[in-house]
This record gives structure tokens, C-alpha cells and sequence, in this order.
């Protein structure tokens, strides 16, 4: 139990050790991974064995789920709303489907241009981010969101506009590995790169740097009499979380070898935020557990009815931030506590 | 040249004024309240189709439709400020943002359930219908006849601001909560009837702009964006800020889809990234 609690606290600096004398080792970066961390992980490789026909399903729920991870790099941890954050995923999708296109197939370092083009990207646009407060941070994410769907809805002889783009030739994975049709590649490829990355940001997130950023979260004014250049760091995650959606983007051109104009549109940024915020924001798992929740049913309901699905998602965003603040796992964990606390007394 | 010109300028204010009459109760609840409401275009769709339904199914007189499209939107506002809204004025601006999407989302869908995912079709009486010549020029009637009705409201909203004692208890209330509170006034009932008739003004801009923005379930999400950009570059809480954003929006829009269709929708997006990065608080400051 102690372990699970552990591993799903939200990475918040709590009030109590705020008011009492603070113990040395609770700020010091600890990235030891918990049991439960290992058994999460173990999850998707049983899926793989259980569930051999939805290959291709949850190697998607990855990729959103790694999509989902860099926004909560920069809205659960730095605290930064952004509704455009599908430009980042587009760009990396756009960037690595054409290159598959015009003949360069090697898929990792298509994957990395996606990643570079989406990170340069992301640094550009940081500097505008950092300037205003949340509803002009929300216009101005919004609008740079915009305009690249409307650059590729016009760019049509560039990215096959509202047909999308199609006719990748992604070349086989370390000259070796062809995607097949079942997904497999796909599946262990995105796992791969998933959990590489997941590893370099929970340290990163962990480190004094993640911890500054939630400083900066829960009290802007206070962190520069820290030392702290406030926006140089916002800067800093915002890159970090385009290069992380610009991979998740490219992840995601090169297993389905297309990429719709839908990757760069205003639903997907609002649907990544209910993900992160139905798996709960600033936990890096909440992302990846947001995602599988939300994709699965999403798979589920919207094969009776494209619509009710929408109206569904709409009613459970109202009511996990009128009622359930803290998504999934913090209602687990509300759950623990009480747990605890009951032992506690007993 | 020029009077093409001054036709596309002409199409552009008929453009801004709607979109002024429907962001301006936005304006006011978010400037008043701190609420970001991304739904506000939901209040707008909802008059356009009680507007559609009383005049295709019921018969109603155009004239006559858009009290009532303002009415239901008001209605319709008045009670979801009072059961869920005020619950959130308190919290997080990403709190109310979710809140907002969700019921947005709702109201796409519940649209799409009752009307279907088509566009509605309007027929005007016969006298908005074609051209009337103003001043060496030859315009839509339809759009002289908006920008008389925006200018009408203006004004009233005006008055009521400035000239009335509800419209200084609003005033009280977006300066200062506390103390406006101390002096006796019902903040809270102030505020509900704020929202009411924001929200009555989008359902009479959207029962007045199904001829010009059109009508379909997808209305909230795609002018979401327009009807945001009127309040964060006029400056929240003001009447005069979205009143002037709103024009300037509306005027390059149109120009930028007549003269530059190829780059379209890229003229506003661009501007408003200009804009918002000089004026990060809005056009127009609120005095404080």
C-alpha cells in the first residue's frame, strides 16, 4: 500500500512538509522505480500476449499516451494551459510522413527530424507563450494551432490537404524489421520509444529542474528570489514537451503511413487535455493511463455512435472538474489515504 | 477598386458588429468574473436554431424570432450559471476551460441529436433580401439591416451600463467584488443576470448571423476561436475593447478572404498573434 501511494502521489510539494521542519532527503531527487512502476510497465508486453488482434489499437494508445505525456510536462508540471499542443504532433507526423514520401523510409532518423523540426518549432513559439497569462498563453497556442491546420489545409500539393497525406514508403526498422499488417513492429517500436523516453523524463521530472517548474507552478512570483529565470525554464519544458509530441507525431505517421489533417486540428488538442486530465495531470502516469481509459472507450462507444460519444466525453469532462479533481489516479490515491488513515486509527 | 473596396470594408463591419453582439457578453463575464467560457458560442448556436425552429416549423415572423432567440438563450444562461457555473468562478483557470469543453462538446452533440449534422437553411422576409443602394453603393440589405440592429443594441447596452442603476452595480461589481458587496449590493444576483444577458445577446447574434456564419452543429467549436480573439484582444471586461477588436477582426477577415483567398483564414490567425504579443492585456485596459 505504502508503495502504491508512493508511486501515484501526485508530484506536488505537499503543504505539510511545507509547515513542518523540512526533512533534507524529501527534496533531493529520488528516481528509485517502485514495484508498482515495474508491474505498469509489465502491462503492455502481457497485452501483447492477451490481446494479439488489437495490435495495432494499443500500439496507438502508446503513442497518444506518449503525446500525452508531453502535456503534462508543461501543464501538470509547469502549469502552462495550452490548447494547441496538436501543432507539435502534427508537425513531427507531417515532418516524418514526408519524408517517407519523397524516399528517405529509414524510420528513426525520420522520427528524429520530426522531432528536431517540432523542438525548433516549440522553442519559437515558447518565447510568445511565456509572455502572457493563461488566456493569452490559451489565444495564442490556440492560434499558432490554427494556422498550421489552415497552412496544411492550403499546402495541398504539399500535404494532400483534407485527403491527407498518403503513400509513405517507411523502410524497415533498423534495415531489418518490416512493419507488418498485424502491427507487431509497430507494437515493440512504439513500446520501445515510449519507454525510453518515459525513463529520460521521469528523470528529468524528478531532477532539481522538475522540481523548480512545479515551484514555478504553484508560485511564480516567489521562485525568481530563488534564483530561478522563470521564463528561461518555461522555455526549457515547452522545447522539451514539442520535441516529445513531435516524436509521438512522427510514431504515429510512420505505424498507420498516413497522416490526417485531423493531427493538427483544434479536437485533438482538446481530447489530449481530457486525457491527461481524466488520468490525472502532473503524475507523468496519469498521461499514459488517460490515454489507454480514453482510447479504449473511445474505441468502444464511438463504434455504436459517433456522436453520443461526444456528448459523453463532454458530460464526464464536466463532472470529473466539478466532482473528481485529480482524475483517475487521484481518486486512487484519495482512496489509499483513506486507507492508510484508517490503519492509522485502528 | 475603390468601390470594391469599400463594398469588402461595408461586409467587414457587417462582419465585426455580429461578431461584437455575440462576444460582448463574454466579455463581460470573463472581465467580471475571471471565467474563461469556452461554450459562450453554445449560447450563440442555441438562438440560431430556436431562431431556425420558429421560423420554418412555427411560422414566427423573422422580426419577431429574435426576441425570443434571445430570450431562450437568456433562460438557458440564467439557470446553467446558477446550478454549475458559479461553482466554478473560484477555481482554476484550467478547471474552467475542461468545464467549458465538456459542455461545448455536449451541446455539438446534442445539436447533432435533435437538428442533424447539417446545415439549416434560412429564408429571409423579402425585404432583407437583395440590394439597396446607399450612397453611390450597392450593398447587401440584409447587412445594413445588421448593422443597424448591432448599432440599436450598442447604444441600449451603452445606456444600461452607463445611465442605469443596474448598469452601476455591474460597474461596482467588475472593479471591486468585496467592497461592492459591503455597500449592499448582491454581487451574485448581479452576476447571474450578467451571464443572462451575455448570453442572450450571442443567442440573438447567432439567431441574426445564420445568413452570415451559417448554422450547424459544429458552430461552437468553429467560431470558438473568433469569438475568444474579439474578448482577449479587445481586453476583457470593457464594452468599447471587443467593440473595436471586433471591427478590426471582422474588416481583415473579409479583406483577407477577398483579396488573398489562397492564404484564407491566415490573415486573422496572424493578426491576432501580432496583436496579442503588443497588446498582451488587450486593446483596451480596464480602468482600474
Amino acid at each position: 500500500m505504502n508503495a502504491m501511494t508512493d508511486t501515484l502521489k501526485p508530484a506536488t510539494v505537499a503543504k505539510t512538509t511545507m509547515t513542518t521542519i523540512p526533512t533534507a532527503h524529501l527534496n533531493l531527487p529520488n528516481d528509485r522505480w517502485r514495484p508498482l512502476e515495474i508491474v505498469f510497465w509489465l502491462l503492455p508486453i502481457a497485452a501483447y500476449f492477451a490481446f494479439p488482434g488489437y495490435l495495432v489499437l494499443i500500439s496507438q494508445i502508446m503513442i497518444i499516451g506518449l503525446f500525452a505525456l508531453s502535456l503534462d510536462l508543461i501543464l501538470g508540471y509547469a502549469g502552462i494551459v495550452s490548447l494547441g499542443h496538436a501543432a507539435f504532433f502534427g508537425l513531427g507526423a507531417y515532418t516524418a510522413g514526408l519524408l517517407a514520401v519523397h524516399g528517405w523510409g529509414e524510420p528513426l532518423s525520420g522520427l528524429l527530424a520530426g522531432a528536431v523540426v517540432a523542438g525548433i518549432f516549440g522553442f519559437i513559439v515558447s518565447f510568445l507563450v511565456v509572455r502572457g497569462q493563461d488566456l493569452t498563453r490559451l489565444m495564442v497556442t490556440l492560434g499558432i494551432c490554427l494556422m498550421l491546420h489552415e497552412a496544411a489545409n492550403k499546402a495541398s500539393w504539399l500535404t494532400g490537404g483534407v485527403d491527407g497525406l498518403s503513400g509513405m514508403m517507411v523502410g524497415n526498422l533498423f534495415g531489418r524489421f518490416e512493419f507488418d499488417l498485424n502491427g507487431t513492429v509497430a507494437f515493440w517500436y512504439s513500446f520501445a520509444v515510449l519507454f525510453i523516453l518515459f525513463v529520460v523524463l521521469r528523470r528529468l521530472v524528478k531532477s532539481p529542474f522538475g522540481l523548480s517548474l512545479i515551484g514555478i507552478r504553484e508560485g511564480v512570483r516567489r521562485m525568481p528570489s530563488l534564483g530561478v529565470n522563470v521564463n528561461r525554464r518555461l522555455i526549457a519544458i515547452y522545447t522539451v514537451s514539442a520535441v516529445i509530441a513531435g516524436v509521438a507525431g512522427g510514431l504515429l505517421a510512420q505505424t498507420t503511413q498516413f497522416v490526417g489533417l485531423d493531427s493538427l486540428g483544434f479536437p485533438r488538442s482538446a481530447e489530449l487535455l481530457i486525457m491527461l486530465v481524466l488520468g490525472g495531470t502532473g503524475r507523468l502516469y496519469g498521461a499514459l493511463i488517460g490515454a489507454a481509459v480514453f482510447m479504449v472507450a473511445q474505441d468502444y462507444i464511438s463504434g455504436l455512435n459517433p456522436a453520443y460519444w461526444q456528448f459523453y466525453i463532454g458530460l464526464l469532462l464536466a463532472l470529473i472538474v466539478l466532482f473528481a479533481r485529480g482524475g483517475i489516479l487521484g481518486g486512487l490515491e484519495k482512496l489509499a489515504a483513506g486507507f492508510k488513515s484508517k490503519k492509522e486509527a485502528a | 477598386m475603390l468601390a470594391n473596396f469599400a463594398g469588402v470594408l461595408f461586409d467587414g463591419i457587417a462582419y465585426g458588429s455580429l461578431l461584437f453582439l455575440i462576444s460582448v457578453g463574454l466579455s463581460v463575464t470573463m472581465g467580471m468574473m475571471n471565467f474563461i467560457n469556452l461554450a459562450h458560442g453554445a449560447f450563440a448556436m442555441l438562438g440560431g436554431y430556436v431562431s431556425v425552429t420558429l421560423l420554418s416549423a412555427l411560422g414566427v415572423p423573422f422580426l419577431a424570432s429574435l426576441p425570443l432567440a434571445f430570450i431562450a438563450s437568456a433562460v438557458v444562461g440564467l439557470v446553467l450559471e446558477r446550478l454549475l457555473y458559479r461553482r466554478l468562478y473560484k477555481a482554476s483557470h484550467l478547471d474552467q476551460v475542461l468545464f467549458s469543453i465538456g459542455l461545448t462538446f455536449m451541446s455539438v452533440a446534442a445539436a447533432t441529436y435533435f437538428f442533424g449534422p447539417t446545415q439549416q437553411p434560412v429564408t429571409l422576409p423579402e425585404w432583407l433580401r437583395g440590394q439597396v443602394h446607399i450612397l453611390g453603393l450597392d450593398v447587401g440589405a440584409y447587412r445594413v439591416f445588421l448593422i443597424g440592429v448591432v448599432v440599436l443594441v450598442t447604444i441600449a447596452l451603452g445606456l444600461l451600463i452607463e445611465r442605469t442603476r443596474f448598469g452601476a452595480q455591474i460597474r461596482a461589481s467588475v472593479d471591486n467584488q468585496t467592497a461592492s458587496a459591503g455597500l449592499g449590493i448582491n454581487v451574485s444576483l448581479v452576476f447571474s443576470l450578467t451571464f443572462a444577458l451575455g448570453s442572450g445577446l450571442a443567442g440573438l447574434g447567432g439567431g441574426l448571423g445564420i445568413d452570415v456564419l451559417g448554422l450547424d452543429p459544429s458552430f461552437p467549436i468553429k467560431y470558438m476561436v473568433y469569438f475568444l480573439l474579439v474578448v482577449a484582444v479587445g481586453g476583457a471586461g470593457t464594452i468599447k475593447g471587443p467593440l473595436v477588436a471586433a471591427l478590426i477582426l471582422g474588416v481583415f477577415d473579409v479583406a483577407g478572404k477577398y483579396y488573398v483567398p489562397e492564404i484564407g483564414a491566415f490573415v486573422i490567425y496572424a493578426l491576432m498573434v501580432v496583436l496579442l504579443i503588443l497588446f498582451p492585456a488587450g486593446l483596451i485596459r480596464r480602468k482600474a
